[in-house]
């Protein structure tokens, strides 16, 4: 297997998250992802593009294009320094928001991802991983 | 700041999204169509998002206060255009716009709205009607 592609894209304004929208878009057609499936995982990439920005403080989030054997499929990584979350249980828990929203950008996104992994540390920051395979 | 246009027609309002919108063009555009009801005094809103690719929660969220707010204005909100990717994406996310009124295409949606403006127009000549004769 090669080593994945990297690259790095800033999530530091509004702007940003629709850069990162467009570029998730491409390279999830790129991947041989249909549309529906494009659509899902673009969407869950905004939706935690905007954690990370509106929790987080702003962060990056690294793409990477994935394959194993013959299934095609893109990563992102997403990594803040922000305050972390304290309790990733209730984070995942539908409705459930310390922010004004409706409390369903973790939990509704970690359904339209075929991998979804969250760590985080109080205090030192979070990542949050997401892979849509073909 | 790039705005999204708010088109008049007869008495609704038609506003095509057009472009991925970032969150300073979402609340401007909050601001300026509860103006333009104001205003004008439309009965009814459409909003045409056909060109959009996604719509997140935040987008969601937008779509569902516009509605809220046009109500208390007295104004009917039809979300029209929607993509059916972008309708599997929104129910498997768990956003359901329980507040949102949707029709397949802007004809659809002008329906919607003009038999609203009917219903209206009915009840306000049926009081018409009983204050003619209680005025004989």
């Amino acid at each position: 297997m090669n080593a994945p592609v990297t690259d790095t894209m800033p999530i530091q304004s509004s702007d940003d998250i629709v850069r990162v929208r467009q570029e998730v878009r491409r390279r999830a057609a790129a991947a041989g992802l249909g549309i529906v499936d494009q659509t899902k995982f673009v969407t869950a990439a905004s939706e935690i593009a905007r954690n990370t920005l509106d929790y987080g403080g702003g962060g990056i989030v690294r793409l990477e294009a994935v394959q194993d054997g013959a299934r095609k499929g893109l990563r992102l990584i997403f990594e803040d320094h922000g305050p972390g979350i304290a309790s990733i249980d209730l984070a995942l828990t539908d409705g459930y928001t310390t922010g004004g929203g409706l409390g369903l950008g973790l939990s509704g996104s970690r359904r339209l991802c075929n991998e979804f992994a969250i760590e985080s540390k109080p205090g030192e920051g979070t990542r949050v991983t997401i892979a849509r395979w073909k | 700041m790039e705005r999204i246009p708010i088109l008049k027609m007869g008495r609704a309002l038609l506003i095509t999204i057009q472009v991925d919108m970032h969150d300073q063009m979402a609340i401007a555009l909050e601001e300026d169509l509860t103006t333009r009801i104001a205003q004008t005094g439309a009965k009814g809103v459409l909003i045409d998002i056909s060109s959009l690719e996604i719509v997140d929660s935040f987008i969601g969220r937008m779509l569902d206060n516009i509605a809220a707010v046009s109500r208390v204005l007295d104004a009917e909100t039809v979300v029209v255009g929607m993509r059916p990717a972008v309708a599997i994406t929104l129910v498997e996310l768990g956003l359901t716009l329980q507040g949102v009124k949707t029709a397949l295409n802007v004809e659809r949606g002008f329906e919607l709205i003009s038999r609203r403006l009917a219903e209206i127009e009915t009840v306000v000549v049926e009081i018409g009607a009983e204050d003619e004769r209680s005025g004989d």
